[in-house]
């Protein structure tokens, strides 16, 4: 990987930081396309949302909700999502260089 | 977008669930295709990047709003088969840690927002830079209408897959106006955002860009990087 890719990939993730962590909270919370028409045509069941996960809903179990809680929930969510898509994405590529080796 | 728990009969949704982890072991195999030491960073990135683009909620019209799906970003940035797969660890956290999408319907959100919006887009915008000229404009239109139609897709496929299964008492046909009229606004953003992102990629790093890398002049391409044989 050379220096401007490097670059390129921290920018990426410095950006997604900013969005998950602080621009999160100041987004619409109006309902979603799905949740506006469940609502109107009386999809689905209502579930335990509130049962599944300390972060279910974006926003940290015992926490005030504000733009703490939801900052933490979603750094959590960009630290995990990159561990798992990291460590997937890399194991492939050297899946890939396990096979006869390409051109280059 | 999400499907939350009890939107769905168990039949139903293990049927998804099925599908999905069928097609997921495809993707698996192919994405090893497109990866190399160089894109698997990228591939991750994208992955963060669409999680957190996710995170933030447009409003369109009274009291709803959208967010973006990303598999048409992931595909044309990282590959068809990569940007499923990308699509889908979003989607596996968001329903583990978050309780967005339900851990039954994981099935049913992975195949209408991972691979129905990429077998939408990455068609899309192959064939529309395959024809139009060679332009950082044109691509990033290309983008734009790819990024667009794979959201009403994905609402139609959540129609069909309430034809089969879903819980409620309204009609297949007042589903489908509902769910793809309201999701062609929404398409309206996820198109701005992916032509956004794919234009600040190409004005950086066009060799970056998967879906036109094949396009570019080929002094660009061997100065800023080594060419694979395989595509």
């Amino acid at each position: 990987m050379n220096r401007t890719v490097r670059w390129y990939i921290g920018a990426g993730l410095a950006l997604s930081v900013v969005m998950a962590g602080i621009v999160g909270w100041y987004a619409s919370s109006a309902p979603d396309g799905l949740e506006r028409v469940a609502a109107d045509h009386g999809l689905g069941r209502d579930g335990d949302l509130a049962a599944a996960s300390p972060l279910a809903g974006y926003e940290v179990a015992g926490m005030a909700e504000g733009p703490l809680s939801a900052g933490l929930a979603g750094l959590t969510g960009v630290v995990a999502t990159g561990l798992l898509a990291f460590t997937v994405f890399r194991w492939l590529a050297r899946r890939r260089g396990a096979e006869p080796p390409a051109a280059r | 977008m999400h499907i939350p728990d009890g939107f769905f009969d168990a039949a139903t949704s293990a049927a998804a669930a099925a599908v999905a982890a069928g097609g997921l072991v495809i993707a698996l195999r192919q994405a090893r295709q497109e990866l190399d030491d160089r894109t698997a960073p990228m591939a991750g990135l994208v992955a963060v990047f669409v999680f957190a683009a996710q995170m933030l909620n447009f409003p369109v019209g009274a009291g709803t709003s959208g967010h973006l799906l990303g598999g048409a970003l992931a595909a044309i940035l990282v590959g068809p088969w990569t940007g499923v797969l990308a699509v889908s660890v979003v989607l596996l956290i968001q329903a583990l840690l978050f309780a967005d999408g339900g851990m039954t319907a994981l099935g049913l959100n992975i195949i209408n927002m991972a691979f129905v919006t990429v077998a939408v887009a990455w068609p899309v915008f192959r064939i529309l830079v395959r024809a139009l000229p060679r332009a950082r404009t044109t691509w990033t239109s290309a983008a734009f209408l790819a990024g667009f139609a794979s959201v009403p897709a994905s609402a139609a496929m959540f129609t069909v897959e309430y034809a089969l299964g879903g819980v409620g008492t309204f009609s297949v046909g007042t589903v489908l106006a509902a769910m793809v009229g309201t999701h062609a606004l929404i398409g309206i953003g996820e198109g701005l955002i992916t032509a956004l992102t794919v234009g600040a990629v190409l004005s950086v790093r066009p060799d970056l860009v998967r879906g036109v890398r094949d396009l570019l002049p080929r002094p660009v391409l061997a100065a800023v990087a080594p060419v694979t044989s395989r595509g």
